[in-house]
């Protein structure tokens, strides 16, 4: 558990550091950038916010997008709060760290204290690594081009890396499809921004139930 | 960029956290909301790709973006770890700039 943990916060400090110059050529300070990681701390919302702003897209829409990404992190906690103890000021702060990455380490232990503990410590470490990481990049940002070093293919790598393994499912694929083509579909004539926003469209997806796997049985329709 | 995006963000990314864990709890919530609400992630976050690997601005764009994150894509299949999927993503974007 450990050394994932390390390998984990390794990858997220870079990710961190792209964030950090990226952040900062899209036109945010120093400051803006790193309150960004240390108070919004979640790396999607984050990235998809910068990449809105630095397109040169309205505040609203850059929000919309975020937010959006955003909203899964509360399913996380709706998962997280079945398996973590404690006060009311502790809940409050798992909250902050209830991302992604925390959720899967903790999840994937055996028990409950295993999980306890895989949370905490993934949190933490991902909260020094991620905002280490960004201070660095947003004040090395200016020193240097991100093309240079290919650091504007990072961000969308990144997420390459963290759709993938939801691509398992079925009915994911078929959300990330119908996601990929209204955004390439209304790209060049919507805002910039919105785009991003209607993507969500492919959600709906999920509005239908999931078909039972066969049970070998030949079933009859009326 | 502005501090309201900072302090919007900051706040609303926070509420989300704080509703499901401390205030939904653990209560349940419908299922077709709990299936859509997964998918948001593939949907959004597969438009993001398409769009920091194909535009730039509200044109499309093919050039080596394209090409780092098809190794990406080939990295992620292979299940390489997540620092090797953005290493590799930006280290072939930037070779072929340079070429």
């Amino acid at each position: 558990m450990v050394v994932a943990c390390l390998t984990l916060s390794g990858a997220v400090g870079v990710f961190g550091f792209s964030f950090g110059v990226g952040s900062v050529a899209a036109g945010a300070s120093v400051w803006q950038t790193c309150a960004l990681s240390l108070f919004v701390f979640t790396g999607a919302s984050q990235f998809s916010a910068m990449s809105v702003i630095g397109a040169g897209g309205s505040l609203g829409s850059a929000l919309g997008g975020a937010l959006l990404l955003a909203a899964r992190n509360g399913v996380y906690g709706l998962a997280m709060s079945r398996r973590l103890d404690g006060s009311l000021g502790r809940r409050l702060l798992a909250a902050q760290l209830t991302i992604d990455e925390t959720t899967a380490m903790a999840v994937a232990q055996p028990n409950r204290r295993e999980q306890q503990i895989a949370f905490w410590l993934t949190g933490f470490a991902l909260l020094t690594f991620w905002n280490v990481g960004t201070l660095i990049g947003a004040l090395t940002g200016s020193a240097i081009d991100p093309r240079t070093f290919g650091l504007d293919a990072a961000f969308p790598a990144g997420f390459v890396a963290m759709v993938w393994p939801l691509l398992a499912d079925r009915r994911a694929r078929l959300a990330a499809a119908i996601g990929g083509m209204v955004f390439l579909a209304t790209v060049s004539f919507l805002p910039i921004g919105v785009p991003i926003l209607l993507s969500v469209v492919g959600v709906l997806v999920g509005v239908q139930r999931p078909v039972p796997p066969p049970v070998g049985t030949e079933v009859s329709r009326p | 960029m502005s501090w309201t995006l900072v302090i919007v963000l900051a706040l609303g990314a926070y509420a989300f956290k704080v509703t499901g864990l401390v205030i939904l709890g653990g209560r349940t919530l419908p299922a077709v909301v709990e299936r859509c609400l997964a998918l948001i992630p593939a949907a959004v976050v597969t438009a993001l790709i398409v769009k920091d690997t194909f535009t730039t601005g509200q044109d499309l764009a093919l050039d080596a973006r394209a090409a780092g994150i098809a190794v990406a894509v080939v990295a992620a299949w292979r299940k390489a770890p997540l620092i090797v999927v953005i290493v590799l993503g930006a280290a072939v974007t930037a070779l072929l700039r340079h070429v």
